[in-house]
């Protein structure tokens, strides 16, 4: 290791399960390469000791969905040289998406005994919709290998490799033979982002989606094979709106298969 | 025994038919072992026929056979127990010889600059059990590809080198299939070490074997085999006939090269990407298609890289990026790409098309587009002129 500080890392926690930052501690054999590579400065989830930033990178989970949230992440993004949002919430809205397709008071009401505590915004927002992203990390949750390579890549100030090609070149490399074609099981891996490894297909499972829309999904055309392999329109919607429910491309599609009766 | 060369056919040993039974097919599969041989062949996974490791017979798919049409493959018993009673399912030899990925070099850093680790030893070569003729074919288009220019691949020749290849002279036809319109099947003409044909009937359980190397002679010279009559050999004979006759699809080739190049701007192109997934499915089943691309990667501490190359694909907008941006931004000129290329740009860039009638891009395609019937749709209403339809 050579004299130089090392660059001050800080995790920040927005709407979100903290599945995502727990992907970091996850990364138990690299947790001390991380350590050593990066001046962890403030990580709630990992120690109560916190330091005032600036920093060099941010790491964001979590999505904006209170006044107060959409006001902190500006003072993140005003002490971060580096920002980059982790997993779905932070990049796409999250799951908490769905309240923008309904009015947000319908689900306080059906869901909190005393309403009037609640205090939040009409939707849930991606940290791209307030402040400047450096990087996008996909995910419901992320992969602890993408973060790492994100994490190095930043550090040698080369290119991350985090393709946007779909999950279907994931699951050819892997060697699993596609399970809407062998098996007649709709799956959303053809309009998905690859980064998971390709793991539901290799046991038997379609794709739920969760790292969100590849780049030039046609969703339309997979939800017309979807209708072919026998899928109804209620099961297409819920299909498009789960994790990343308001990416635009996901938005669209379970939009054009809505049901008047069901808004949500 | 070493593993050979590709065969050449100039000095392939005439070829003598034995017959092989089970047992004797089995001796086969010990013998490339005992050899050293890491041995490949169908097998069933995951509803599919896919290549993989085996050592037992009782590993192939028996008595299993594929119906296969656009954008679906099944699974189906057969009413015999034939060991090879069925098409290609979604692998190729492709994914051996040119695999996924493949680490090309891997560093270190040193207190005055960096040492690139040691290769590792090459691995057993492999010993392919049930090469298709359109899948010779395949090869033979990724050697020139790997292997025919200034530069050859090091890697995909060590592994093509050593290779010895166990042909299989189709007994069915898929609904996909389309060799016999592109002149490369169902009879494996060359390319191979040794070639069967699967006799199966009420009366016998046979494989008619003829070797088409040197090795391959040598090696069916110590197998348990028996004299093959003008019988058996007219009954393989009606094996691969009834299977031409069989054919799912047809591709038209006359003049098919002009005809694509003639009509980038065809409207079909328009008709076609709105169905297409770009997903690139199709790219990553196509024995010929070879596109990688290369990346790098560093670890936390600085201290090692390494360099992975690994298959990519024309409809992915990171393959044709540039500095601005990509150039095949839409899915139209992704699909165009590959299918002019794989049927038109091909001939002129190394002297075959780029297609082989395996037809897995078809019935791998999650929403079935064909690109016989894309094909046929352009020469229905050809465009006039340089430009077609422009």
């Amino acid at each position: 290791m050579d004299a130089r500080p090392r660059p001050t890392l800080a995790v920040w926690k927005f709407a979100s399960c903290d599945g995502c930052q727990l992907s970091l501690l996850d990364c138990e054999d690299e947790l001390l390469a991380v350590a050593g590579a990066l001046d962890i400065a403030s990580f709630a989830e990992a120690s109560s000791t916190l330091r005032p930033g600036p920093y060099d990178l941010s790491l964001v989970e979590g999505s904006i969905t209170t006044a107060q949230d959409a006001e902190r992440i500006r003072a993140v993004r005003a002490a971060s040289k580096r920002l980059i949002t982790i997993g779905a919430c932070a990049t796409a809205g999250g799951i908490q998406a769905l309240r923008n397709f309904v009015d947000v008071n319908d689900y306080i009401a059906a869901v909190y005994a005393t309403p009037a505590y609640i205090s939040t915004l009409a939707t849930s927002t991606p940290i791209s919709a307030h402040v400047k992203v450096d990087f996008a990390l996909h995910g419901c949750p992320i992969n602890k290998t993408q973060l790492l390579e994100v994490i190095s890549a930043l550090l040698a100030g080369r290119k991350p490799d985090i393709p946007n090609e779909s999950v279907c070149v994931a699951c050819k490399r892997r060697g699993t033979p596609c399970v809407m074609v062998a098996q007649g099981t709709p799956c959303l891996g053809p309009v998905t982002q690859a980064g998971c490894g390709a793991i539901c297909p290799a046991y038997g499972r379609g794709c739920y989606g969760c790292y969100g829309p590849a780049e030039a999904a046609n969703t339309a055309a997979l939800a017309a094979a979807w209708t072919a392999l026998g899928a109804d329109r209620r099961s297409i919607h819920r299909a498009f709106r789960t994790f990343n429910a308001a990416a635009e491309p996901f938005r669209k599609e379970s939009d054009a298969h809505g049901d008047e009766n069901h808004p949500g | 025994m070493q593993p050979t060369a590709p065969p050449d056919p100039q000095t392939a040993p005439p070829a003598e038919p034995v017959l092989l039974d089970r047992a004797g097919l089995q001796a086969l599969l010990d013998a490339l072992a005992a050899r050293g041989f890491d041995v490949i062949g169908p097998t069933l996974r995951d509803g599919a026929i896919v290549y993989d490791r085996i050592a037992r017979i009782e590993a192939l798919p028996v008595g299993w056979t594929d119906r296969q049409d656009a954008g679906c493959y099944r699974l189906e018993r057969r009413a015999d127990a034939a060991l090879f009673g069925y098409a290609v399912g979604p692998q190729s030899w492709k994914r051996f010889l040119h695999p996924p990925e493949e680490l090309l070099w891997r560093a270190r850093r040193t207190a005055d600059g960096f040492a690139i680790e040691a290769e590792p030893p090459p691995p057993a070569p492999f010993a392919f059990i049930g090469v298709r003729a359109c899948e010779l074919h395949a090869i033979a288009i990724q050697d020139r590809v790997f292997l025919g220019g200034a530069h050859q691949d090091p890697g995909y020749a060590a592994r093509r080198q050593g290779a010895f290849l166990v042909a299989l002279n189709c007994g069915t036809a898929a609904g996909t299939c389309f060799c016999a319109s592109m002149g490369t099947g169902p009879r494996a003409e060359a390319g191979f070490d040794i070639a069967l044909t699967e006799l199966i009937d009420v009366d016998r359980h046979d494989f008619l074997a003829v070797a088409g190397s040197d090795a391959g002679a040598a090696l069916l010279a110590v197998l348990p085999t028996r004299p093959a009559g003008p019988e058996a050999a007219a009954a393989a004979e009606a094996v691969v006939a009834h299977t031409a006759a069989s054919m799912g699809r047809q591709l038209d080739t006359v003049g098919l090269k002009e005809l694509l190049q003639a009509n980038p701007e065809h409207p079909r192109w328009d008709e076609v990407a709105a169905r297409c997934l770009a997903c690139a499915n199709c790219t990553m089943v196509c024995p010929t298609c070879f596109c990688t691309s290369v990346a790098d990667h560093t670890d936390l501490t600085g201290t090692e890289a390494e360099r992975v190359k690994r298959w990519d694909s024309c409809f992915t907008a990171d393959f044709s990026y540039i500095h601005g941006g990509s150039v095949r931004a839409s899915g139209k000129s992704r699909y165009r790409q590959w299918m002019t290329h794989k049927l038109a740009h091909w001939i002129d860039q190394f002297g075959t098309s780029g297609c082989v009638g395996c037809g897995r891009c078809i019935a791998w395609c999650p929403v079935g587009i064909d690109i016989t019937a894309e094909a046929a749709a352009i020469r229905a209403t050809p465009g006039k002129g340089p430009h077609g339809n422009a």
